[in-house]
């Protein structure tokens, strides 16, 4: 009997939790078809389509929810590529300074982002630095680099070399090896890290809220905007992203559960 | 990307005849592979910290205010911490509560994801990690309507006489819950990666051998599961001293924590030495924690 309480107590738990992790989610949907009485979109006042419906509707929300975005592809183009050179280096090669090299990938990653954002805009005031979407996309890149070099290293070592033996057994030169082995075998790593690295570009704040200078992000606006009550088009908007992100992941799952039932066959 | 593939691709040890030469272009390739991203981490984040310690170490220009010139005043720390240091002592205290909070909560979900999930396992993940495609700001900002002094929570616990202030919102403890809800899937994917890999049948042989399912737990699944514990903790900590927007949103000005300072002593106040004095020590004190506490939980891998 207490056995059998156990075993559901904790999957009960489980969900909970993972309910909790969703309520703020339900709020922002919630409240980007309110039609909030006052300024502050905080209180449930009556229903409406008004945001979605004209979702640039409030000025400035869409210039900085462009801004983000190209932000975003830009250091995530960069940071992955610079990301998945290391990875290779540090997984195929042998070579001195190996403990420095992780240690500079690791340290960024367990910096508080105050301090991150502080030191760099340090420098680049004493350069005298304009600051402005430059060192905005400077500092995204610095970050997302070792999230790039993290998970590409996971895919590179978790990878059957006897794939690429057998491509050398049937005289594929280093490089056609590369082309067609190694390359879309680690591909998936590569893309997922880039998913996350724009991720994690587009929703920074505090990093970026330091070296903006006077450009609006997207979460500098909202920033911005909570102080005077947020518009209710910057809900419909996360709302969007959010469902946008959740498909685009939820597609790589389905992807990745047929390919893999494929080669079970 | 193809203009940089390295011609070598391969794992293999090199013949025992290769020659020296062969060896040193290889690591001459490993260089020009890393060469430009850490430079990149060098001069936008090493470099900064030294920066960061110079400006910490300036005076201001005579007569012209938020003006600063390179000096070596190092008094400039004791002073920046006896001004801020109930708001440095407040960071470590809330973002600690929050950290153990954290642990309670995600072990199970964890557990549970990593022993009963089955094939469901990446589908549990994926809805772990989606909260954090919303907006950070804006999930922070929807617990100012759940925690309302209004609404169903407050009043809820109001009605048990629970809460001393009579309210959340606008508290430490509703700081304390944001940092909690926002760090939750930090804490949450390195304790289920730690999990995952403990094979099962050690937990069923404890049982086999009469434990208890809590001495089992105790003797066999939470001392696997320590490294896991470890990278969780620092991962939910170590941010969540740092961050200002859950004090700014959620906290009343007397739940101000340091990320808070340091933000308008720079931005606002443009009191620059000040800003890299605490930021530092900030740093500093983080690692020193970081370091002893590593040593004490002896996963000397995790680095």
């Amino acid at each position: 009997m207490r056995r059998r309480w156990g075993r559901a107590v904790i999957p009960i738990i489980g969900i909970v939790v993972l309910v909790y992790l969703f309520i703020p989610i339900a709020v922002v949907v919630a409240f980007s078809f309110n039609n909030p009485g006052s300024r502050y979109n905080l209180t449930w006042n009556q229903f409406s389509l008004q945001a979605w419906e004209n979702i640039c509707g409030v000025p400035g929300v869409c210039t900085s929810f462009v801004t983000s975005i190209e932000i975003g592809i830009v250091s995530t183009l960069i940071a992955t590529i610079l990301g998945t050179m290391i990875a290779f280096a540090l997984v195929r090669y042998r070579f001195r300074g190996r403990g420095s090299t992780n240690l500079l990938i690791f340290l960024p990653m367990t910096t508080p982002e105050v301090v991150m954002g502080a030191s760099l805009l340090a420098l680049f005031l004493n350069l005298r630095f304009p600051l402005g979407v430059g060192t905005v996309a400077i500092a995204h890149i610095m970050f997302i680099i070792s999230f790039v070099v993290v998970s590409v290293k996971a895919r590179l070592q978790g990878m059957d070399p006897r794939l690429e033996e057998a491509a050398r057994d049937l005289y594929a030169d280093p490089r056609a090896t590369f082309r067609y082995v190694t390359f879309p075998l680690v591909l998936p790593g590569i893309v997922g890290a880039a998913l996350l690295g724009f991720s994690l570009s587009f929703d920074d704040f505090i990093i970026s809220y330091f070296n903006a200078g006077t450009l609006v992000t997207f979460p500098i606006y909202i920033w911005g905007a909570a102080q005077r009550g947020i518009p209710v088009q910057v809900n419909a908007l996360a709302s969007l992203v959010f469902f946008v992100a959740l498909a685009v992941v939820l597609i790589g799952q389905g992807v990745n559960y047929r390919k893999r039932k494929a080669l079970q066959r | 990307m193809v203009a940089v593939v390295p011609t070598t691709g391969n794992v293999a040890p090199a013949p025992a005849t290769a020659p020296a030469a062969s060896a040193q272009r290889r690591a001459r390739t490993a260089y020009v592979l890393m060469g430009p991203g850490l430079l990149w981490l060098a001069v936008f984040f090493a470099i900064p910290f030294v920066t960061l310690f110079l400006t910490s170490l300036q005076v201001p220009v005579p007569g012209k205010p938020g003006q600063y010139m390179p000096g070596f005043a190092l008094g400039n720390y004791p002073a920046a911490l006896t001004e801020y240091w109930p708001q440095l002592v407040r960071s470590f205290v809330f973002s600690g509560i929050a950290t153990l909070i954290a642990l309670v909560l995600a072990y199970p979900l964890a557990y549970f994801i990593a022993f009963r999930g089955g094939r469901w396992k990446p589908l549990l993940l994926v809805l772990v990690i989606a909260p954090s495609f919303a907006s950070f700001l804006l999930r922070t900002y929807a617990w100012k309507t759940i925690l309302a002094d209004e609404g169903p929570v407050t009043s809820t616990l109001n009605a048990l006489h629970l809460l001393p202030e009579g309210r959340i919102l606008n508290t430490s403890i509703a700081v304390i819950a944001g940092l909690t809800y926002n760090f939750l899937p930090f804490m949450l994917l390195p304790l289920f990666a730690a999990i995952d890999k403990i094979d099962p049948r050690l937990v069923e042989a404890a049982g086999d051998l009469y434990s208890a399912p809590i001495t089992a737990f105790r003797k066999v699944t939470w001392p696997l599961s320590l490294p896991g514990v470890v990278a969780g903790t620092l991962l939910t900590f170590i941010p969540a001293s740092g961050d200002y927007i859950n004090a700014q949103l959620l906290g009343s000005p007397n739940d101000r924590m340091i990320g808070n300072v340091i933000q308008a002593n720079f931005i606002q106040f443009r009191n620059y030495p000040t800003a890299s004095a605490l930021s530092f020590a900030l740093m500093a004190i983080i690692l020193l924690l970081v370091f002893g506490y590593i040593r004490r939980a002896g996963t000397e891998e995790l680095v």
